[in-house]
């Protein structure tokens, strides 16, 4: 036990020295921040605001279009040729022509302007007409803004999540962002850190250092403890992310608050307010649902999920490393290894749309595929015995392809230059030592 | 006594048998040549003799009881496939191989002290292990093997990848080991450094023990009561007495005959015959080199 220590603890110092450690150390935060702050700085960037020159043969639409954060109108009385001349050479980013329109047919809106129209401005400019040519009609039948609104009711549906210690808010959208972070986490936790797993015993067994080791540690010992010794590294390295991508992003986005709060001395137009409004509601309904998540079960949860998925393909991964020569050689036997793997993750869209279905609960129970498929479903809600079940299985499922890798392990890493295959692997299996 | 002894081991690897009923006694305090062709399982044998493997049926003694796991760190090995983490520094190295044989870390830096000293390589420490020629890092290897004072020493084809200046200062080293006390397991192809170095010897061919022994026994035991002499004057080529078997002019001028001598009689017969017959300048047993030997026997095995 004392050499299963020093071992993990060469692993762990060896690599965490590494200049690609520090690299991905910094890297990392980075690009995790740069997905929050892309997003708000797009968002905080003012769009130029937009002229746009109105030539109204109907008469319909005079002064009735209202100025948003993006356009603004000029209403001119000219005739075509000279409104279109005055577009080319000013500022103005377009002319809207509306000849003498029928409201129930309107024909020959035209929108001339000197490049090509975005499809925004387009779109805006016909959502425009079209609640102006509503209004028309609904003051013609006499009906006035006041009933209309009236006539409008929001539907919102609230979500509760029935529990045995009361009802809770829910909300299906943090429940799925949540579950998606979590199973993509450990998923390139196992790909990322299970690659190293493999090339680290390639390293030891190309080198020749192993017959060395082996003649003071068991096997065994020597497996474990670089298992182990990545996953540290690994679990280091996610916490240093953690921990610096907080960091930034409380930097940065309290730096963007700052600057927002700026803008908001300039009156801005209503639709930002609406918006903002908007958002603050979207804001307080995912802090409401975030309480009817278990948060202490589901990071219980994922870290227990998490280093039994990283044993379970580590030894694995081990294994593989130590059947072969090189990394060439490893291909073959690591497809079957990922494959599950990668399975779990393409079937997490189907499990998202029956989070407790059978395909769901199947899969959950399989140790291959249970941790990222179960930390999908866990912020949807699971009972507890399936989670139980699942993880008891999980454990006899690690301790089953660690004892496999173990017999694999100790054969392979004195075998050079012999090719292996699956029926070679399968003797190595119930060879004596 | 012996610091290890195995008894009827044997080792297969499905049909094959890599090992059969292999008995061998190591003296403590002896230079024991483990000698035998390519695949004939000598890396077996020392593989179940340091437990990286097991025998399916057999024992081994060490120091004159069952061998027990512990006593991995009494033993020093140095495989025939060998090599060090090549991102490792020296120093850093050492202590770590030093480290998983039970050593303290500050043990392990007085023994790198010691034997860096001694090599003289002490700004060697840290150098970065891939900086290291073959050579240096074969040097290096040699210390991890021997830093935790085993008692016993296995050495795999010690002397590939050195020069010959390093291959003296190696057996110098191998030769103060057992001066101070240690036992050393030596296996190797260079015949010349087993007549060299080795007092007992044991041949291994196709998974079975051929030739055990002391190198003297061993050697005497292949005498053939053959004669080198060198003399003036002509000789029958057959007598009832003896057999010249060979014959080549000597470079000052005297003829160099190989003289084989009948049954029963002994060096001082062929002596006394010769007197009369021929001026003598020199006279020498042919005793058979362990390469011959080492021929012999494994041919042997062929042909039967």
């Amino acid at each position: 036990m004392h050499n299963i220590f020093l071992i993990i603890q060469r692993e762990y110092i060896t690599r965490v020295r590494k200049k690609s450690f520090l690299i991905m150390s910094i890297v990392g935060p980075l690009l995790i921040a740069s997905l929050w702050i892309v997003p708000i700085w797009l968002s905080t960037r003012q769009t130029e605001q937009k002229t746009i020159e109105i030539l109204d043969d109907s008469g319909y639409f005079m002064e009735r279009f209202s100025e948003t954060s993006s356009l603004k109108f000029k209403y001119i009385d000219a005739d075509l040729l000279n409104a279109k001349n005055e577009v080319m050479d000013g500022d103005s980013y377009g002319l809207l022509y509306i000849p003498n329109i029928n409201l129930h047919n309107p024909e020959g809106i035209t929108f001339f302007s000197g490049k090509n129209p975005s499809i925004e401005v387009i779109q805006d400019l016909e959502w425009a007409m079209r609640s102006v040519v509503e209004e028309i009609k609904l003051e013609m039948s006499s009906i006035n803004q006041a009933t209309l609104d009236s006539l409008k009711t929001d539907i919102d549906i609230d979500m509760i999540n029935m529990t045995e210690s009361g009802e809770k808010a829910g909300s299906a959208g943090i429940a799925t962002i949540i579950g998606y972070i979590s199973a993509l986490m450990i998923y390139f936790f196992i790909f990322v850190y299970g690659i190293q797993i493999l090339r680290g015993v390639i390293e030891e067994k190309s080198s020749r250092i192993v017959e060395v080791i082996v003649s003071s540690v068991k096997p065994f010992h020597l497996m474990m403890g670089k298992i182990l010794g990545v996953g540290a590294v690994g679990l280091t390295q996610y916490l240093i992310w953690l921990v610096l991508s907080v960091l930034i992003t409380t930097g940065i986005s309290s730096y963007f608050n700052i600057s927002r709060t700026d803008g908001l001395q300039v009156p801005a137009g209503q639709e930002e307010v609406i918006q903002d409004s908007q958002g603050n509601e979207f804001v307080t309904d995912m802090l409401n649902s975030l309480e009817s998540i278990d948060f202490t079960l589901l990071a219980l949860a994922f870290l227990v999920y998490f280093i039994g998925a990283y044993l379970l393909y580590g030894s694995l991964f081990a294994a593989i490393g130590s059947a072969v020569d090189n990394d060439s050689d490893a291909q073959q036997f690591q497809l079957p290894v990922t494959i599950p793997l990668i399975f779990s993750l393409i079937v997490l869209t189907a499990i998202l749309r029956e989070p407790d279905g059978d395909l769901a609960f199947w899969l959950s129970m399989i140790p291959l595929f249970s941790p990222v498929i179960m930390m999908m479903r866990i912020p949807f809600g699971v009972p507890y015995w399936e989670i139980a079940l699942s993880l008891s299985l999980l454990i006899m499922g690690f301790i089953f392809t660690t004892w496999l890798a173990s017999r694999i392990y100790r054969i392979g890493i004195l075998m050079h230059g012999a090719k292996v295959n699956y029926r070679i692997l399968g003797k190595w299996l119930f060879m004596k030592n | 006594m012996n610091i290890l002894n195995t008894n009827n081991i044997s080792k297969s690897y499905g049909d094959f048998w890599a090992l059969k009923d292999i008995n061998i006694k190591v003296p403590k305090q002896s230079i024991f040549g483990l000698l035998g062709p390519n695949g004939a399982g000598k890396t077996t044998l020392i593989r179940i003799i340091t437990q990286i493997i097991f025998a399916d049926t057999g024992k081994v003694y060490f120091e004159d009881r069952e061998i027990k796991e512990e006593d991995v760190r009494k033993m020093g090995y140095l495989p025939e496939e060998r090599g060090l983490y090549k991102k490792m520094k020296v120093a850093e190295h050492l202590i770590y191989l030093a480290r998983l044989k039970g050593l303290k870390r500050t043990e392990a830096l007085d023994k790198i002290k010691h034997w860096f000293n001694k090599f003289q390589i002490l700004d060697w420490s840290n150098k970065k292990v891939e900086d290291l020629s073959k050579g240096m890092q074969q040097k290096i290897q040699f210390i991890a093997t021997i830093i935790h004072n085993p008692s016993l020493i296995i050495l795999d084809e010690p002397f590939s990848g050195f020069d010959p200046i390093n291959v003296n200062i190696i057996k110098d080293e191998i030769l103060e080991l057992k001066r101070n006390g240690a036992t050393i397991i030596f296996s190797t192809h260079r015949m010349e450094s087993v007549e060299e170095l080795c007092d007992h010897i044991a041949l291994i061919n196709k998974s079975n023990v051929i030739l055990n022994g002391t190198k003297k026994d061993i050697k005497h035991q292949f005498r053939t009561n053959t004669f080198i002499v060198d003399h003036e004057g002509d000789l029958p080529s057959y007598t009832e007495h003896f057999e010249v078997v060979d014959q080549n002019p000597t470079e000052e001028g005297h003829t160099r005959s190989t003289i084989r001598i009948s049954n029963g009689k002994s060096p001082n017969d062929l002596l006394s015959i010769l007197l009369n017959k021929v001026e003598i300048h020199a006279f020498q047993e042919k005793i058979p080199t362990m390469n011959d030997i080492f021929i012999a026997k494994v041919n042997e095995g062929i042909n039967a």
